[in-house]
């Protein structure tokens, strides 16, 4: 089972560290981060996986949440299905 | 990995064009709680509700932090009351109240199924619940009610139709302090289908299976936002477009509704292919028949747009799911849909040009505010004009309209909410009394002799 988080916001030093060290605590494994700074824009995506989760998905999902809503970022946590089955046949 | 802009494309669907799911409805059978002891049936109604439905709103709520897609409604849908009740022998008012506990207790905000099937003619039970409506959508919070009156295969039951006029005058009477809003619960159908997973219309039909999920998917705001990336495209491309597009839309309709199905140990039904507008900013289908190239829904042109829009929906969500139901296809409700509301106040949304975009979308006239001094009879005739069109065209349709009591012209009814506000719409006033008392059953047409 894996899951997609995804951060857009203002960049600022440490959002990597952040977030990953929120997937750390929750025991969800990173396996590939994409990143890029378009002007002053963060846009980062991670794929984790979350088959070995410490808590459920929904509590990892909140906490992501709530690190976007603390350093002002809009961070997405999503099982990587709802994107499998809206772009591939 | 999944490419970037794919993952961007789904996040940008669901934070800024509202792409949502719009219900969860999960189907209950209660012919096993039929009993002549009203207070024994009712016990079982409620036992069985409560059982089948104690986690689906959980189960909701989990599938949308997974996904992270908001699943706007959690609902329920039951076998038609009058069936249930009909060996009662008496007012079926005590069902709609074991209903609207059992919505109340699991959490649901709407229950259906509050209905009768009497095209062809009323049998056990079907009046005294037809009779009960204005009452029980009164007394009860969650209850919504419908009733068949019409088909293409037995033709429309007139008789019905003019009950069935005099039923919704009473509901918006009995309700007046709530702006009408019994009026808002009840929806007159021709040809209703017995999965659909929409309020009010929503009952779970005799054929069904003791138990089912069926998902109702919205969208009209990620239509409109990816034609609006086409301003010179021709009239084919612009179907292709939201072919593919609803075909993304549903898809997740299909991932949603599987997940619940496993999760619930329920059967997975249908997927309703329809495009269900709210009135927030950005989530209405006029202003997708606008982005096409009309200055306001209602102008000329606005049939043969929503015709087409209709279809590439459905051809885009065909492919999209394993099975398709319910009404499937768009919806325009008046009170519910930001670019109609504004398009009936300015007088460009007539009566008369809803009820021909009803021939090519679903469903029907919906949530349409008329003044609170319609009479009966003028009811009763809507209702049977729109059968027909139903009937003819072997397709559903439906009339749930609102007399706003005391009110005229130029004034509107405000619900809040999904349900929105309707400005009062102006209604022919030439009795068509004669006709609708002359009673009996309007023959089935040649289209019903299929075999």
């Amino acid at each position: 089972m894996r899951a997609i988080i995804t951060v857009i916001g203002k960049d600022t030093i440490g959002i990597l560290a952040k977030v990953s060290a929120k997937c750390a605590e929750y025991n969800a494994n990173v396996i590939e981060v994409t990143q890029s700074i378009m002007q002053d824009l963060f846009c980062m995506i991670m794929l984790v996986d979350i088959s070995k989760l410490s808590a459920d998905f929904a509590k990892l999902s909140d906490a992501m949440q709530q690190l976007g809503e603390q350093q002002g970022l809009k961070i997405h946590t999503m099982h990587e299905d709802i994107f499998n089955c809206m772009h591939h046949i | 990995m999944i490419n970037a802009y794919d993952i961007l494309e789904t996040i940008r669907m669901i934070d800024d064009e509202c792409l949502d799911i719009r219900t969860i409805t999960m189907g209950i059978s209660l012919l096993d709680c039929i009993d002549s002891d009203i207070n024994t049936a009712c016990k079982k109604v409620y036992d069985k509700i409560t059982a089948k439905a104690a986690h689906l709103v959980e189960v909701g709520e989990s599938i949308e932090k997974e996904l992270g897609i908001p699943i706007i409604n959690k609902r329920i849908s039951v076998t038609p009351i009058a069936i249930v009740s009909a060996a009662c022998k008496c007012s079926p008012v005590p069902f709609a109240k074991a209903m609207d506990e059992a919505a109340k207790a699991v959490g649901v905000n709407l229950i259906g199924g509050y209905s009768a099937l009497v095209q062809k003619g009323f049998s056990a039970g079907d009046i005294e619940l037809i009779n009960s409506i204005p009452e029980a959508l009164a007394c009860t919070e969650r209850v919504c009610s419908s009733v068949n009156v019409g088909s293409t295969k037995t033709g429309i039951n007139l008789d019905a139709c003019k009950l069935m006029g005099d039923i919704i005058r009473q509901c918006a009477e009995k309700t007046v302090d709530k702006a009408c809003f019994g009026a808002a619960k009840l929806v007159v159908f021709c040809n209703a289908v017995e999965d659909n997973p929409f309020m009010a219309g929503a009952f779970h039909g005799v054929g069904e299976p003791d138990c089912m999920i069926n998902v109702g998917v919205s969208g009209p705001g990620v239509v409109r936002a990816a034609l609006a990336k086409y301003p010179d495209a021709n009239i084919t491309e612009i179907a292709d477009i939201i072919k593919k597009t609803s075909y993304k839309i549903t898809r997740v309709g299909q991932l949603v509704g599987q997940l619940a199905s496993k999760r619930l140990g329920v059967p997975f039904g249908i997927v309703d292919l329809s495009l269900a507008p709210t009135p927030a900013v950005g989530d209405s289908v006029a202003h997708i028949l606008e982005e096409i190239g009309l200055e306001q829904c209602g102008a000329c042109g606005t049939t043969a747009t929503l015709a087409m829009l209709n279809d590439a929906v459905k051809k885009g969500g065909v492919m999209a799911c394993s099975k398709i139901g319910g009404l499937s296809g768009a919806f325009i409700p008046v009170s519910e849909d930001a670019g109609m509301i504004d398009a009936a106040k300015s007088g460009t949304l007539c009566i008369e040009k809803l009820e021909a975009m009803t021939a090519v979308c679903s469903v029907g006239l919906d949530m349409i505010v008329v003044p609170g001094d319609t009479t009966a009879d003028v009811l009763a005739a809507i209702i049977a004009d729109e059968a027909a069109i139903g009937m003819v065209n072997s397709k559903t349709t439906a009339v749930r309209i609102i007399p706003a009591i005391g009110k005229q012209v130029g004034e509107e009814l405000d619900w809040g909410g999904l349900f929105g506000r309707g400005p009062v719409m102006p209604v022919k006033t030439s009795s068509p009394s004669k006709f609708i008392s002359r009673g009996g059953q309007i023959p089935a047409p040649m289209q019903s002799l299929k075999n």
